[in-house]
């Protein structure tokens, strides 16, 4: 069944993807909340950028961002310069590197969550004594729930099946930086079919499951009459 | 007491241009037809539109000034939106706690009870929003606005979006506030039905400008604004119940002008009603006619005629000070001599009591 190495990588994946969801889910937030509320002109450059990584091919995503963390690249550098390491080849760096390429999975549906709200449920609060940060908390976080599952699922979801980000920013160390996808990629590239399948079964098994539960908690949670 | 309202706006394609004062007592309606501005005033009023410039004080509380702005939730208003917009993800009773739990425990004035009672929702308290009929959703954003014992009460059009069975519904609740709570309202509308029933003082509002103000049964048979014109046109009349007449089941109402005979209601003696009388409703006679199954007859002078169309001609009749409209063809003016000064009778055939 599983190797040791395979269990490494399972940890490995389900780690790299709870810490990316959470910390997209915070910086997330806020900008989906100004993308929804902001009348700025220069919103749709905002965007756009947030959207660049749904249709950039992982490997160029990949490659830049393997130039930036290098010891010679802009973040890389300043990171040795503070007296630690570059982020190239580190966890770390899977980490910021994951956040970039599932951000617009995250963002996206909070955005058009916070947006379908619309702007009469926050004046009430304002008219009922809330200040904006309160009725932020009990007017836009519960009504936007739907959202913020749609969310987290699909930022965990896509994080555990990246491949191509993971391959040029982590390489590939097991028990360090080897995720699941990277792991069946071995396998079968030696013909261990077996292996293969357990973890490609185990893959299918899980973002089935979890978008089961997406679908299913968001139909409860459905808010249907909004007046 | 008074609220001081002063703001010139313009935007693209519309300007706000007001300066008013009005008592801060009773209900004061603004009326006006759709995109005269009087919601956006309204909001202005809330703080909810945000204008850089402008003068709004309720009573001694300055919302602000030429340096100043208090922001919406500092205010201490209550405001009904014209959909109900009840918070979906709370239910009844913590939609109505939503405001109470923000005030302060010494500016408790109006208890949840109290609110509660009024606006007669107590079986509505566990419900889900969605399991509220429209008219039930709309008690309940009137009596959330009421828990956070408002200085101000603003009610930007609250029936308009029901269908007349659930206006007959709620507007013996909006009475009960006007009769019950100290609190000042200010109410946008454009249905002159719920301005006479409801309102103490009115503003008329026309292109972002007001045109007029004052007390509801004057302007509303001013022969030079809209609202005494059309099939609609009506006086407002304040009388008061003056006695029974338990063997023909009457009940009489007196006002400067004379005494009404209507059927019996049952209201206590002395008890002030509000009438309406429909201008159509009303006819003109030279000489007092006792041969006439008309039982509402009084002494008028007549005091305006204006034409009303090709073919009519609405008159404004002066009952010893309180005013009445009568809508006559040119053909009856004419055959009867009608001219500013003349004492006639007038004859009401129908009134509605408003209570």
């Amino acid at each position: 069944m599983l190797s040791e190495s395979d269990l490494a990588a399972l940890i490995i994946t389900l780690k790299l993807a709870s810490i990316t969801t959470l910390l997209l889910l915070l910086i997330g937030t806020p900008i989906a909340w100004w993308l929804s509320q902001s009348r700025s002109r220069f919103k749709f450059l905002f965007e756009a950028i947030i959207a660049l990584p749904l249709v950039l091919p992982p490997t160029v995503l990949g490659f830049y961002l393997l130039v930036a963390l290098g010891p010679n690249g802009p973040i890389g550098g300043l990171m040795q310069s503070l007296g630690g390491q570059s982020l190239a080849f580190t966890f770390s760096g899977l980490v910021l590197g994951s956040m970039i390429y599932s951000m617009p999975f995250v963002i996206q549906p909070l955005q058009s969550a916070f947006t379908a709200i619309g702007k009469r449920p926050m004046e009430v609060a304002a008219t009922l004594r809330a200040s904006p940060l309160d009725r932020f908390f009990s007017i836009a976080v519960p009504l936007a729930r739907p959202g913020f599952l749609t969310a987290s699922v699909l930022g965990f979801a896509h994080t555990v099946g990246e491949f191509g980000v993971v391959l040029m920013i982590g390489g590939n160390i097991p028990g360090e930086t080897q995720v699941l996808s990277i792991a069946i990629y071995d396998h079968v590239e030696i013909l261990e079919y077996n292996q293969a399948h357990w973890l490609s079964g185990g893959l299918l098994l899980l973002s089935f499951l979890m978008l089961l539960s997406v679908y299913a908690l968001n139909r409860r949670f459905s808010i249907t009459d909004r007046c | 007491m008074t609220i001081e309202v002063r703001y010139t706006i313009k935007r693209q394609d519309f300007i706000l241009d007001v300066d008013f004062k009005i008592p801060s007592q009773g209900i004061t309606a603004i009326f006006g037809q759709s995109g005269c501005g009087k919601t956006t005033l309204l909001r202005i009023i809330a703080g909810l539109e945000s204008c850089q410039t402008g003068f709004l004080k309720v009573g001694d509380m300055l919302w602000q000034d030429e340096q100043f702005l208090v922001p919406p939730h500092q205010r201490s208003i209550g405001y009904v939106f014209q959909e109900a917009s009840l918070f979906a993800h709370l239910n009844v009773q913590k939609n109505l706690e939503y405001g109470l739990r923000r005030i302060n425990k010494k500016d408790y004035k109006v208890s949840l009870q109290q609110a509660i009672d009024l606006l007669g929702i107590r079986p509505l308290l566990q419900r889900k929003i969605h399991q509220l009929s429209g008219g039930e959703q709309q008690r309940v954003a009137i009596a959330r606005a009421l828990a956070t014992s408002p200085k101000l009460l603003l009610m930007d059009e609250p029936l308009s979006a029901l269908d007349l069975k659930r206006k007959h519904e709620i507007m013996p609740y909006l009475e009960s506030l006007h009769d019950e709570l100290s609190i000042p309202i200010i109410y946008v509308s454009h249905a002159p039905g719920e301005i006479a029933r409801l309102a103490d003082h009115l503003i008329l509002m026309d292109a972002g400008k007001i045109i007029d103000s004052g007390s509801v049964s004057e302007l509303f048979t001013r022969l030079d604004l809209p609202l005494a014109h059309g099939d609609k046109a009506s006086a407002l009349i304040h009388a008061q119940v003056s006695g029974h007449d338990m063997e023909f089941n009457l009940t009489y109402l007196d006002f400067p002008g004379g005494r009404f005979t209507v059927s019996y209601k049952p209201i206590e003696i002395n008890h002030p009603v509000r009438l309406r009388v429909i201008a159509r409703d009303v006819s003109l006679t030279l000489e007092h006619q006792s041969q006439t199954s008309i039982l509402n007859i009084f002494p008028a002078v007549i005091a305006e005629i204006l034409p009303e169309n090709d073919s009519q001609l609405m008159i404004r009749l002066s009952l010893n000070s309180v005013f009445l409209l009568c809508r006559l063809t040119k053909k009856s003016a004419s055959l009867l001599d009608l001219s500013v000064g003349k004492a006639v009778y007038a004859q009401v055939k129908t009134v509605a009591l408003l209570l």
